[in-house]
């Protein structure tokens, strides 16, 4: 049944969108980590969406394709102080758009409230079809 | 029997094809993040002309059979109902290449929930109207 698959689809695009949620708190919360594990300083990571069939009948959801390394320049910040900097002073800092983070939070937690709703409508129409004849 | 099946007719068939409709609307909303996706829509009124005319009867236009499933669907392409699943026409396409207007698909959306709804309570009116006919 047709109803079926639009669960099926609302609940690909939320496991999409709150891996989505789950990078852009990850780039905030490292926003100012100079260094990581690697000694490397935290690189911005961003998922890349991908739709993907969720059902034999043609229902097309949403897949995470991959999580990419945002391509953007690290940022470099003069501070002859800090024991990370270079021979010129400059240590270099993650490549987090906070601004840009910010925007994509808000887009991903209203994609996510969007597809709620759609399952809370299948999830009506459905018990409505049940309750049919009586 | 063939008179009851023919009162309830064109309400089933309404049924399946806004619930289908509704899985392709679905997919437009839980897409409209996803990069060089293209929205789709069927044309409802030529599938429920095609639904309650002859040709529908006779299960839609001739398809070629596939034995495989890595057969191409041929000419026809993907259908709802035998009516051919189009692309829609977006008034602002975005550079990633993705064709869905949220706003414009929240809508129809809504408005095939409510219609989906209103097919439900007429059925439920002509089921209640046969029973009463034969319960008097």
């Amino acid at each position: 049944m047709s109803l079926d698959a639009v669960l099926d689809i609302a609940s690909s695009a939320l496991t999409a969108q709150s891996q989505r949620l789950n990078a852009v708190a990850s780039n905030l919360a490292n926003a100012d980590s100079a260094t990581g594990p690697d000694g490397q300083p935290y690189h911005a990571k961003q998922v890349v969406f991908g739709s993907a069939l969720v059902s034999a009948q043609g229902a097309t959801g949403v897949r995470v394709t991959g999580v990419i390394q945002d391509p953007s320049p690290m940022r470099e910040v003069y501070d002859p102080k800090n024991p990370l900097a270079d021979d010129k002073g400059y240590v270099t800092m993650p490549n987090v758009d906070v601004i840009g983070e910010m925007v994509n939070m808000i887009s991903a937690s209203r994609a996510y409230e969007e597809n709620v709703d759609m399952m809370n409508t299948a999830k009506s129409l459905m018990s409505k079809t049940l309750t049919l004849g009586q | 029997m063939q008179k009851i099946d023919g009162i309830f007719d064109l309400q089933q068939q309404l049924l399946s094809l806004r619930a289908q409709r509704q899985q392709l609307l679905a997919s437009n909303i839980a897409n409209a993040d996803t990069p060089n996706y293209k929205a789709r829509d069927i044309d409802f009124a030529k599938a429920l002309a095609l639904a309650t005319s002859a040709a529908g009867a006779a299960g839609g236009p001739v398809e070629l059979a596939r034995t495989s499933s890595t057969h191409l669907a041929g000419a026809t392409g993907e259908s709802v109902g035998g009516v051919p699943v189009q692309y829609r026409v977006p008034t602002q396409p975005s550079v990633d290449g993705n064709t869905v207007e949220p706003d414009y698909e929240r809508a129809q959306f809504v408005d095939n929930a409510l219609h989906y709804e209103t097919d439900l309570t007429v059925l439920n009116a002509q089921i209640k109207a046969v029973l009463t006919a034969i319960q008097g």
